[in-house]
């Protein structure tokens, strides 16, 4: 199971802050993200400008996603 | 009692303090402090804005703005730099973030205290939603199907290039 965060305009796309998520095995970013949007159609539209982020740190599209992971759907950050 | 050092790197949901931060950097050694004090404005392309909605998601803009600063003090081991960011809603004239930045001499202060916030805007996890007359929307987060290319937008309405929408810029915008 992995916990998965949505933030700003991504939460308004999948219609909740929060969701966990069961994995079949270790996975990657790209192949999460291509799962999400899938699931949640409003959010595909914008995958072009979304990031994630795992454990709190930005992740590459290739890196591992595994069980326990925490996994933040980061939107085109606007802070300043 | 010890003194307790303000932090360098601060999430606050009420208003930012610019003392603390300026304190943060400052030391005998430093003969130039350059700081960055970004507000929130009345207009953002052309649009009135009336109040920004400012969220993070708060440990990773936390780490992420230590590793910023850790960034930048190990490029120039002479520099100090500092940064509380507000988040929660905004008005107009309100300050969203301050940054600070000690050095021996100005040059690398001014320069150090760029990188800080130019960083601090490029990776930092921290979202806007802009309130005006014509609605709300988060500044940034664009369709694909509204790249140049698809359907028209006319010029200064594009919803969200990254740039061009921030409260407290240090850039001039083009106008159209």
């Amino acid at each position: 199971m992995i916990r998965v965060l949505a933030f700003a305009g991504a939460r308004d796309a999948i219609g909740t802050a929060e969701l966990d998520l069961a994995l079949d095995g270790p996975t990657t970013a790209r192949a999460l993200l291509a799962r999400l949007c899938a699931a949640h159609p409003r959010l595909a539209p914008y995958a072009s400008s979304i990031r994630l982020a795992v454990n709190g740190t930005y992740a590459a599209w290739d890196d591992p996603v595994a069980d326990g992971d925490e996994v933040a759907i980061i939107p085109p950050v606007a802070g300043g | 009692m010890p003194r307790v050092d303000p932090p360098r790197v601060d999430l606050v949901d009420s208003t930012v303090a610019i003392d603390p931060v300026v304190s943060a950097v400052s030391r005998p050694g430093a003969g130039g402090v350059a700081l960055f004090v970004g507000v929130v404005r009345d207009e953002a392309d052309g649009r009135a804005v009336t109040l920004l909605e400012y969220e993070a998601y708060r440990p990773m803009a936390l780490a992420e703005m230590h590793r910023i600063v850790d960034e930048i003090q190990r490029t120039d081991p002479e520099v100090r730099v500092a940064v509380t960011h507000r988040v929660g809603a905004l008005r107009v004239g309100d300050v969203a973030v301050v940054c600070a930045a000690s050095a021996p001499h100005r040059g690398e202060a001014f320069a150090a205290c760029r990188r800080l916030i130019d960083e601090i805007k490029a990776r930092v996890p921290i979202w806007k939603r802009e309130h005006g007359p014509e609605g709300a929307y988060w500044v940034g987060w664009r369709d694909a199907r509204c790249e140049p290319g698809g359907h028209g937008h006319e010029p200064g309405h594009e919803h969200g290039h990254g740039h061009g929408h921030e409260a407290g810029d240090d850039e001039p915008k083009e106008r159209p």
